[in-house]
């Protein structure tokens, strides 16, 4: 092998039923570089990683390594742990249920014994030396998310690693956890550990990359050093269509005019529920986008999860269109025309293995009752619709809805909500680990609808996302509502010297 | 020679699919099982018309006996898929529910009398109190689950344990007979009509179940509960309720068998009726292929994964093995069906099996 090539995938096939995930992909990857993989939702990024660490098997195709003759078979995720491959997925893949340190060392060791002490001792010193703010005895469950995912990354750079693969590390960190990733990566960049880095924000590509590997459905579109691509080629590369989108769509927002004596749509006073969240007031006109907004953990998602009724409501009251009604729980809340994306897809959106279709017919069909299925025909009717309106892309109707990409995952998920026709739409991190091509079309539905008199509220941790969508931002600083923002303050440095209080 | 090569495509997606299907397993088993009956004694298919002792037209024969005695089981498979999948877990106090509904029924008929001249109350009443006290029961199994978050098998250990001695003690620990022979109708035959009455009973539940599945959102809610949770509950089902109605209708199937169990002999006996039934039931959802965590379920496998476990039973008995060694060859029988149906061999063969046709292609 030539020098300074940790990695060598060459003409990588793998087959899913009726879908070839990939088709003769290569991928290099050199000594001491950050390669970014880019690529749509199903484009085979996640596939590819999957085979590289021994998930799946591969229908084709070789892969060699440095150090090692010939070609490797890596056959599980321990295999290539040994090989000096080590892997932070997208999905946090640890144990919630074990406590922190168990998670780092678990499956490192061949002794029959185990060093407690010296094991929490261990984690204690790398959570210090990463800034992590977890005790090694803790238990995983009881981290946030963020935490967690640098506890996988943790875990991950503490193995003796040559390649390191980062799926999506970044997609539920705020932006100092960010920076300190990057830091952290750069370190081992320097020490000649190659790192290949999933992610769907751009800025954070050309931050940090040297190297980007575009695929596009499954195949290989190029290998390209970052300087010689510039983002608009990327993005077009990505797509395999010239971008005008994400112009286009800041042309078409307009401010929010309302009606002066319209009541509206949603409102609620002083409401609290038992996540946390200090009581708050909130309205919703029609026809309104607006959104929540605030660091991560700041209660964003749990001001709307009080609204839908998804955490135990505590007290406040409610208005629907000027009515005053009881949301208590989610059905009430659907009752009342409200519908709510939930933030973690995997945990609270998908019921994995029931199929596309019925996962776009469930909430309806509860509303509609116990009594009251849909035929089959009608179901089938309904998932075509929705699976052509939002172009989901599933091998049938019939596929059980984990075997998706995550971004048509989410589309199935919003196809649900869809389906109930609400008044009032919630969207909790919706473009949270999509691409950039849905990420657009969602913005641009959310936009349509609200144009049709749909109010939708709209969170995300992308702060221009929310800039381009909502005409209203409710801004939140450790768990309170402390400030809303409409028409000209709507810019990055007004919402940000929000988020941060006046006395920083 | 094209022709020939898209009708054998045909043959091989056909196949592909009929392998697939979840009640390719159990069927199979059942297939497999007739052949060796076949091959072995030809005289295990006959059906033969005789008389009973009351000198009614019966029809016996090994056939006859499996669908008679498999209809226990297949009712019970029936509420047993349904709480498998809503709650991930089984019920095990099934036996000890049956002992409680049977002693309810009986008691009901009897009155203070255990031993009473004519029926002192018609048996439909009886019966129905029956269903109310086993769906109480359930209820209660169902609850300690759903509510109180307690594991399936610990929260109906406790039945389990205390079920036969709370059915004797509603009879006052007496052995009640029934000597009305119209009582006889519903775990013998009613006169006239030469089929057991079971065999009717179990045709008319896994027609109700059918319906019901039909008609009603019962599969795909409890599907939903039992694979997520947290997401089913964010569309607006209450995984709770659900749960408990999964156990209130295993419990209504514990009434009917209680019915059939005490019918047939016109008495009860605490310790033995239904024993180990719950193991049998529990068996015939695995057979059926479906996942003991609970999530997806395929009812039709399950029921004729029952009636695998009964014809498996009665072949044994048919080569005279000796009832205590019964069990230990159904296990062996059940291990071998059970590996073959679990998820992760029919994955390999199946990857086998496109690997194969990979090859094939290739050469």
């Amino acid at each position: 092998m030539e020098d300074n090539i940790v990695l060598k995938m060459r003409n990588i096939h793998k087959i899913f039923p009726g879908v070839r995930a990939l088709q003769g992909v290569d991928f290099t990857l050199r000594k001491g570089e950050i390669h970014a993989l880019m690529g749509e939702n199903g484009a085979g990024k996640s596939t590819l990683i999957k085979v590289l660490t021994g998930v799946y098997g591969k229908e084709e195709g070789e892969i060699f390594l440095e150090g090692k003759e010939g070609a490797v078979m890596i056959h599980s995720p321990q295999d290539a742990q040994k090989m000096g491959i080590s892997t932070v997925y997208q999905e946090i893949t640890l144990c919630p249920n074990l406590s922190v340190a168990e998670n780092m060392f678990i499956g490192r060791t061949d002794n029959v014994v185990q060093n407690w002490k010296k094991m929490n001792t261990d984690t204690e010193k790398i959570l210090q030396s990463l800034d992590i703010p977890a005790k090694p005895t803790q238990q995983l469950e009881s981290c946030s998310i963020a935490v967690q995912q640098m506890i996988a990354i943790a875990r991950a750079v503490d193995m003796e690693c040559k390649v390191l693969i980062l799926d999506e590390p970044t997609s539920s960190l705020d932006e100092q956890e960010v920076a300190k990733l990057f830091k952290l990566m750069r370190d081992l960049r320097s020490r000649g550990v190659g790192i290949i880095f999933v992610t769907h924000f751009l800025d954070q590509v050309y931050e940090v990359c040297d190297r980007i590997t575009v695929m596009r459905d499954g195949k290989l579109v190029g290998e390209y050093p970052i300087k010689d691509l510039p983002r608009v080629q990327l993005v077009s590369k990505m797509l395999g269509k010239e971008l005008d989108d994400l112009s286009d769509i800041k042309g078409n927002q307009q401010a929010f005019k309302k009606d002066a004596d319209a009541v509206p749509v949603f409102e609620a006073q002083g409401l609290v529920s038992d996540a946390g969240i200090k009581p708050f007031d909130f309205h919703i006109d029609k026809g309104e986008v607006n959104g929540f907004t605030g660091l991560l953990g700041s209660g964003r998602s749990e001001c709307v999860r009080s609204i839908f009724g998804a955490d135990r409501v505590m007290g406040g009251t409610v208005k629907m269109k000027g009515k005053s009604v009881k949301i208590s729980k989610p059905l009430d809340a659907m009752k009342n025309g409200i519908a709510y994306l939930p933030e973690d897809r995997k945990m609270d959106g998908i019921v994995g293995d029931l199929s596309v279709r019925d996962n776009i017919i469930l909430a309806q069909q509860v509303l509609k009752g116990f009594f009251k299925p849909f035929s089959k025909a009608e179901a089938n009717k309904v998932a075509d619709e929705y699976i052509k309106l939002l172009n989901i892309k599933t091998a049938s109707k019939d596929t059980p809805i984990k075997s998706l990409s995550g971004g048509n995952q989410q589309k199935v998920i919003l196809a649900r909500w869809l389906f109930t026709h609400p008044e009032y739409l919630i969207l909790d991190e919706p473009t949270r680990g999509i691409d950039v091509g849905t990420k657009v079309d969602i913005q641009k539905l959310v936009l349509k609808l609200a144009s049709e008199g749909m109010s939708v509220t709209f969170i995300s941790s992308e702060l221009d996302e929310m800039l381009r969508t909502c005409s209203r931002l409710v801004v939140m600083r450790d768990r309170k509502v402390v400030g809303e923002l409409t028409g000209q303050d709507l810019n990055q440095t007004t919402v940000m010297s929000t988020i941060a209080g006046g006395d920083k | 020679m094209g022709k020939s090569e898209t009708v054998k495509a045909n043959n091989s997606n056909f196949l592909m699919k009929l392998v697939k299907n979840q009640c390719f397993i159990p069927l199979a088993a059942l297939l497999l099982l007739a052949l060796i009956n076949l091959v072995a004694d030809p005289a295990f298919f006959k059906i033969s018309l005789g008389y009973n002792a009351a000198g009614n037209p019966v029809l016996s024969g090994f056939l006859i006996t499996i669908l008679d005695s498999g209809s226990e089981l297949a009712i019970l498979a029936i509420g047993m898929t349904l709480v498998t999948a809503a709650s991930g877990g089984q019920d095990i106090s099934v036996g000890a529910a049956i002992a409680i509904a049977g002693s309810v029924l009986l008691r009901v008929l009897c009155g203070d009398n255990s031993r009473p001249e004519t029926l002192q109350a018609p048996i439909i009443v009886a019966f129905l109190v029956s269903c109310v006290v086993a769906m109480l029961f359930g209820a209660f199994n169902g609850v300690l689950v759903a509510y109180f978050k307690i594991q399936p098998m610990i929260a109906t250990l406790i039945l389990f344990t205390a079920g036969r001695s709370i059915a004797a003690w509603i009879n006052n620990n007496e052995l009640p007979v029934i000597s009305d022979p119209s009582f006889k109708y519903y775990g013998e035959f009613i006169p006239g009509i030469p089929i057991p009455t079971p065999v009717f009973i179990a045709v008319a539940c896994i027609i109700i179940i059918g319906i019901v599945l039909k008609v009603t959102n019962l599969r795909i809610y409890t599907q939903a509960v039992g694979i997520n949770q947290s997401s089913s509950r964010l569309n607006g089902l209450n995984p709770a309720l659900i749960k408990v109605l999964a156990f209130v209708i295993l419990g209504l199937c514990v009434a009917v068998v209680g019915l059939i169990k005490v019918s047939r002999i016109s008495s009860i006996n605490y310790s033995v009726i239904a024993k180990d039934i719950e193991m049998d039931a529990i068996l015939a959802v695995a057979l059926g292929g479906n996942a003991l965590s609970g999530g997806k379920f395929n009812m039709t496998a399950s029921i004729i994964g029952a009636y695998v476990i009964q014809f498996l039973t009665t072949t044994l008995y048919k080569f005279q093995v000796q009832s205590d060694a019964l069990p230990a060859y159904k296990a062996v029988v059940v291990i071998v069906l059970v590996i073959v149906s679990a998820p992760t061999v029919r994955e390999y063969f199946s990857s086998l099996t496109k690997k194969m046709k990979l090859s094939k292609e290739v050469a």
